[in-house]
């Protein structure tokens, strides 16, 4: 296997166009092809909130290594309209190109750059002779990035005819479209510097982080999903209602994300594993029935999918600006498990532990990614999903003579939890304070009993998250710099140290995965020259570790206009650390 | 069963004459007669004076937050449809903050009772207006009089295709009880809205004015089967205000839609599916 591309061993593919013109299932298809053809691959869509024109681009940036994140300088572009030429042909890398429809009207001197070719297909001629939609250009394409690259077109047509089941026609002229974009490279003898050879597929999948945090909540035995839509989590709730028969989930499109997160704790009260999902806007919303869940002890789970606010702010696009409302939103005192994972895989990993957490502290465990993460496609190894479902204190039969008390003083603070429907113990649960009976009460000895049992727990929780390695740390243990972060800026951090490590500068990542419980020991790692990234305006992951560890940042980078960390972005600031 | 058998050890805190002793009564008496097992009922309250209604019934229950029993009984019935699910709610929980998702609720045809203890006027707050409280009607909050139309229960019902439209009158013990029962019995979304007497703080609608007014349906050979003549009868109120079903159909009821009910309920599924054939989808 071989992966060249202009600046290193990565070759980056920028696909755009319109909304509506298939810009990021294009690129979907195109990692995936690269996946079975033996390659990691990272793509990252960008686009407005738009559904048809406005801008839409989809990068993929693959290597025969584990590639964590897009760059900003492509190797080539597709481009499906004249504007994509126009905006992206100047930040090609010398030697690159850039593929467009040849009936584009198009001018001699707007094809600026003497240093990168121009690949112009017929795009739009070859689909007409072929009597498919207009859609089908970016087949045609595909087919002709296959050939620039040097790939066996086999793969892309392996998993279009797949997207296709069943539909015949369709595919033979999906086929029939590879062909001819391959057939045109050919042709023509186009020269390209980037080359890739494949090897055998892998074991892996590709897939974004909501489609990893479904499938993490399907593999924990969520079975009832109630959501609103919004983005960038709507994905999710795309899964669920695209899968409820197999699946076996019950799914509903709620009228509010109000009424998503009431449905989450009646579920959970009634003895089934339910999670939301939603953004800053919707959480806001949920905020009320979230101490509902915390006061009545049932177990929720809801993933709060960052982009920039306030309000609706760059709607479609990322942020980290809702860590400190994710770990102190919501009135009254309770404990709740924030988990940020950083890529796709520990969206998977980190939602299933959720639903056990949840259930073992009877708690509401938030799951917080920002919108690069679970938007974005990763290739994984496919996910372990075996004996992973811990329940807890679930009980489903009452023998004892005893009355049954939903809210038992015990030792540990969580009460066993029958659900309603089990013979011999009537279950209430009550948001008003109250006895281990669960009626309501305001007496102060009573209401003194009750909260010191929910907060009981808390040493349990602590020690439970302890395990699940709530800071990671990568890279040098003695290292020129120290580079603390949290979510998606994981990708772009992991590529920057390798590239540093290139320049002799040895670095080390620490990767803060749990922000509530704030975990123990943060601090071992912060010292030396120290340097936080976040992509946010006030650094919140920093006002956290200053006010768990006493820790103050003199150095952060910080980016907050909606788009990923570039790792060439980022290594140019930690040089200018370093001078 | 004896209705005993629905008694709680806690001490009730209601005014001395508030309606809300005869809906308790008549909703066990109702529950006993049908003879459902408790541990197979669950009553939701929001927030109010009825709100304690949970305390002071024995089957399993949930006190919720203002305006939010609808989704969360919902969301019961959905996890284990076997449960008998009643809702609780007053007139502002379920008119102002609840409104929301009451529509939504009878559309979906929820297999659930939806009882509104409907006093016309905040009791728990000390007295302000409600969204059921009359045009004209003077509390703290409207000293001028309330400004806005009232909302009509039972209207809004009818126009969100609610399968069961019910109203009875809190000083009507036995009519309370029959209609309760054809409303728990019910396959699909019932309301049942109650015309609750608040002692303290409504002194216009009184247990006087509603003896003086109301008349049953049943006996004037009303057709439940009719929509319009529902919606007439629903808009009447004055001289005369009428008591009883006003409307009902048979719909299927909510859980039917979902594929993942079709094997019992939810809550009794296993957990683990085959995800090797969920990731090939990505593979």
């Amino acid at each position: 296997m071989k992966c060249t591309g202009l600046i290193d061993d990565t070759v980056t593919i920028g696909i755009g166009g319109e909304a509506g013109q298939g810009v990021g299932r294009s690129g979907m298809l195109l990692g995936k092809a690269l996946m079975r053809a033996g390659f990691h691959a990272f793509g990252n869509i960008d686009y407005p909130s738009l559904i048809r024109g406005g801008h839409n681009y989809y990068t993929v940036r693959t290597s025969q290594r584990k590639v964590t994140s897009i760059q900003e300088k492509p190797d080539l572009v597709v481009a499906l309209n004249k504007e994509t030429i126009l905006i992206h042909q100047s930040e090609i890398n010398p030697g690159g190109g850039i593929i467009y429809d040849e009936k584009e009207k198009i001018e001699e001197n707007e094809l600026a750059r003497s240093d990168i070719e121009y690949y112009p297909i017929p795009m739009t001629d070859i689909v007409k002779e072929l009597g498919g939609p207009d859609i089908m250009r970016n087949t045609v394409a595909l087919g002709a990035v296959t050939a620039l690259v040097g790939l066996d077109s086999m793969h892309l047509k392996e998993i279009v005819s797949e997207t296709f089941e069943g539909r015949e026609k369709i595919i033979k002229m999906n086929m029939a479209a590879i062909d001819r974009g391959w057939e045109r490279v050919i042709e023509f003898d186009y020269g390209f510097s980037c080359s890739m050879e494949g090897g055998d597929r892998p074991k892996r999948m590709w897939l974004t982080g909501n489609e990893a945090i479904a499938l993490g909540a399907v593999a924990a035995g969520c079975k009832f999903y109630p959501a609103y839509p919004m983005t960038p989590a709507s994905p999710v709730l795309h899964y669920f209602t695209g899968h409820d028969a197999e699946t076996e989930t019950a799914v509903i499109q709620t009228e509010s994300e109000i009424a998503a997160m009431c449905m989450t704790v009646g579920a959970s009260f009634a003895g089934v594993r339910a999670m939301t999902s939603t953004s800053g806007g919707g959480f806001c919303l949920m905020t009320e029935a979230l101490s509902m869940a915390a006061i009545t002890e049932n177990p929720v789970v809801v993933m709060l999918g960052q982009r920039p606010g306030p309000s609706t702010g760059l709607a479609t696009y990322s942020a980290q600006s809702d860590l400190l409302f994710a770990v102190y939103g919501a009135h009254g005192e309770f404990q709740r498990i924030v988990l940020a994972p950083g890529d796709v895989e520990e969206c998977f990993y980190l939602t299933t532990h959720a639903f056990n957490l949840a259930e073992r502290f009877q708690i509401p465990v938030i799951i917080l990614p920002d919108k690069n993460t679970i938007e974005s496609h990763e290739t994984v190894e496919k996910f372990n999903s075996e004996n992973m479902i811990d329940r807890g204190k679930l009980i489903r039969e009452w023998e004892s003579d005893e009355e049954y008390k939903r809210y038992k003083y015990v030792e540990d603070g969580v009460s066993p939890r029958a659900v309603p429907g089990t013979k011999n113990a009537l279950v209430l649960a009550n948001s008003n304070e109250h006895v281990e009976r669960g009626f309501v009460t305001s007496k102060s000895p009573q209401t003194i009993a009750m909260i010191d049992k929910r907060f009981r727990k808390i040493p349990h929780i602590k020690k439970a998250v302890e395990k699940l390695e709530p800071i990671r740390v990568y890279g040098s243990d003695n290292p020129d710099i120290t580079i603390v972060g949290w979510g998606s800026t994981k990708g772009p951090m992991l590529e920057a140290m390798g590239m540093l490590s290139g320049e002799g500068i040895s670095a080390r990542f620490v990767q803060v995965r749990i922000m509530e419980p704030f975990p123990e020991g943060l601090n071992q790692y912060l010292t030396g020259k120290t340097i936080l990234f976040e992509t946010n305006r006030s650094a919140e992951l920093g006002t956290l570790v200053k006010l768990n560890s006493g820790y103050s940042f003199e150095h952060v980078g910080l980016r907050y206009d909606g788009r990923p960390f570039d790792p060439y972005e980022v290594v140019s600031r930690i040089k200018e650390v370093l001078q | 069963m004896s209705i005993k058998h629905f008694d709680t050890p806690t001490t009730n805190t209601w005014c001395p004459g508030c309606g809300n002793f005869a809906i308790l009564m008549t909703v066990k008496q109702a529950l006993a007669e049908l003879d459902i097992p408790r541990e197979d009922i669950v009553a939701v309250t929001g927030i109010g004076c009825h709100g304690k209604f949970t305390d002071y019934i024995n089957v399993n229950g949930i006190h919720t937050i203002h305006g939010r029993v609808l989704p969360v009984a919902t969301a019961i019935k959905i996890a284990n449809h076997r449960l008998k699910v009643i809702g609780f709610a007053g007139d502002g929980d379920a008119f102002n903050i609840g409104i929301g998702h009451f529509a939504h609720a009878a559309r979906r045809n929820v297999n659930m009772t939806y009882v509104i203890h409907d006093n016309l006027i905040y009791g728990l707050t000390t007295g302000q207006t409600s969204p059921t409280s009359k045009q004209g009607f003077i509390t703290k909050t409207s000293p001028r009089g309330e400004w806005s139309i009232a909302i009509n229960p039972l209207t809004q019902a009818l126009t969100a295709h609610a399968s069961f439209v019910s109203r009875t009158f809190a000083g009507e013990p036995q009519h309370m009880k029959e209609v309760l029962m054809q409303a728990i019995q019910h396959e699909g979304f019932a309301l049942v809205d109650v015309l609750q007497p608040c002692v303290s703080w409504n002194k216009v609608n009184t247990y006087q004015f509603y003896r003086e007014r109301v008349y049953k349906l049943e006996d004037e050979n009303h057709d439940t089967s009719d929509w319009n003549k529902a919606f007439l009868k629903a808009e009447e109120w004055g001289e005369r205000i009428p008591i009883g079903v006003f409307y009902r159909e048979d719909r299927p009821s909510y859980e039917k839609n979902f594929p993942a009910l079709a094997n019992g309920p939810l809550v009794d599924q296993p957990l683990e599916r085959d995800m090797d054939a969920l990731f090939k989808e990505y593979m």
